[in-house]
């Protein structure tokens, strides 16, 4: 009852597995801010009549205030702990996320990860030259110039350095330099053949 | 690769003296700048100069190979120096954004009270997105929970409710400059204090905080 339900937010979160992000719990939150309001409200009116004399209320006023500060510290554990989970997504998927991880993101954390994207994009362009450092590139050391790679969904054409371009239809394979590559092989695109 | 790039740096009195690395020596500063900050626990001094420098040597290189004989197997291998340059030096950024995204209140209020002339730990840029990802965290915990819990309960403090680096974790080091009289433990009632020296070219495992200053005056490298 006390601070039950702010405790299951954070079960909740904790039970989906390497940092998989499930949809936000609105309910579960406004339940929570609910059940803290009402907290202390019950409070006001036992502070009150403490003052008046009754100082057998003050344990009850002390259990209701931890309660309190039980919960906030259950909301914010929740909300933090997804916050470093959409985090995470922007050095996964890139830029732009999948429809389905979109849809599981609250209007508010669509906007926290607007301006994480935001942040994270001016510091890059920065680092200097004219483009800056796509710090999300270059994820693993280089072990070699050239990979080959399986097209897994038509992506159309595809333009490599030194100006040759190439189809990417569905089941082809090529032999492409690595650095040009690892962006769409994050996305699903291509496939790092490893014979 | 003609010239190396011109690394400047603060001497003691404030004047700034020139001291010209050849490229070797740069990538051999930007592999250790690399190595401790992916070991020490908290985020280390920022070394801007050398990112610049490095920066200005992949432009450098990249030009060179799009005015050489396509073809020519020389290519090959110094666009492979160039990729493995390149993930050096992401690593070494990315290292960084993690701490300071994982540290920020601690951070941040480490900067706030940083003595004018004492180096910083955070470069200008480091330091604006570390304030922006600050107050993008506290509008949205504000907005989203905290306005709406009772007035008593507001404000947070994040200095404490965010985790401080472990500075009591142990690293493995080598030694490149002599030091003697290190303080491993001090002296209480049960134990005399326990002091070492360290030897040249030495590799010790030791807590991190013991040693903390002599990485960052390049006294120690953390393997």
């Amino acid at each position: 009852m006390f601070a039950e339900r702010a405790a299951e937010l954070v079960r909740g979160l904790h039970r989906a597995a390497d940092g998989h992000l499930p949809a936000f719990h609105d309910d579960g939150l406004r339940q929570v801010l609910e059940e803290m309001k009402a907290l202390y409200e019950q409070n006001q009116a036992d502070v009150n009549e403490a003052k008046s004399g009754r100082s057998d209320l003050i344990r009850t006023i002390k259990f209701r205030h931890c309660s309190l500060l039980r919960n906030r510290r259950c909301v914010v554990a929740y909300l933090y702990d997804r916050l470093l989970r959409i985090r995470a997504l922007r050095w996964e998927y890139g830029s732009v996320l999948p429809n389905d991880l979109r849809f599981h993101m609250s209007a508010e954390e669509t906007e926290w990860f607007n301006q994480y994207k935001k942040s994270l994009a001016t510091y890059m362009r920065s680092l200097g030259g004219e483009e800056g450092l796509d710090l999300t590139q270059d994820m693993k050391p280089p072990k070699s110039l050239y990979i080959e790679v399986r097209c897994l969904k038509d992506h159309g054409e595809f333009e490599i350095d030194d100006g040759t371009t190439i189809l990417l239809k569905k089941n082809s394979q090529h032999f492409l330099p690595r650095w040009k590559c690892e962006q769409l092989i994050r996305q699903g695109v291509l496939e790092h053949v490893l014979s | 690769m003609a010239e190396g790039p011109e690394l400047r740096e603060r001497d003691s009195d404030g004047s700034s003296e020139e001291l010209v690395l050849t490229p070797a020596q740069l990538i051999r500063s930007l592999e250790q700048a690399w190595l401790n900050e992916k070991f020490a626990p908290e985020l280390l001094e920022s070394k801007s100069e050398i990112v610049e420098c490095v920066m200005e040597q992949l432009d450098h290189m990249e030009s060179n190979l799009k005015r050489a004989k396509h073809g020519d197997l020389k290519v090959s291998i110094h666009r492979m120096e160039i990729e493995r340059i390149r993930y050096v030096l992401s690593s070494y950024l990315r290292c960084r954004l993690v701490k300071i995204e994982k540290f920020f209140p601690h951070i941040l209020e480490k900067e706030k009270s940083r003595v004018e002339g004492e180096p910083s730990i955070l470069s200008p840029e480091e330091f604006a997105f570390a304030k922006e990802y600050m107050a993008n965290t506290e509008t949205y915990l504000k907005n989203v929970a905290l306005k709406h819990m009772p007035p008593n309960l507001q404000k947070v403090d994040l200095l404490r409710l965010v985790p401080k680096p472990n500075l009591d974790s142990f690293v493995f080091l080598r030694v490149q400059e002599r030091q003697e009289n290190i303080l491993v433990e001090p002296e209480t009632d049960e134990q005399r204090e326990y002091v070492i020296d360290l030897e040249e070219g030495s590799q010790h495992l030791i807590r991190y905080k013991t040693i903390a200053p002599l990485v960052a005056s390049g006294a120690v490298q953390l393997i």
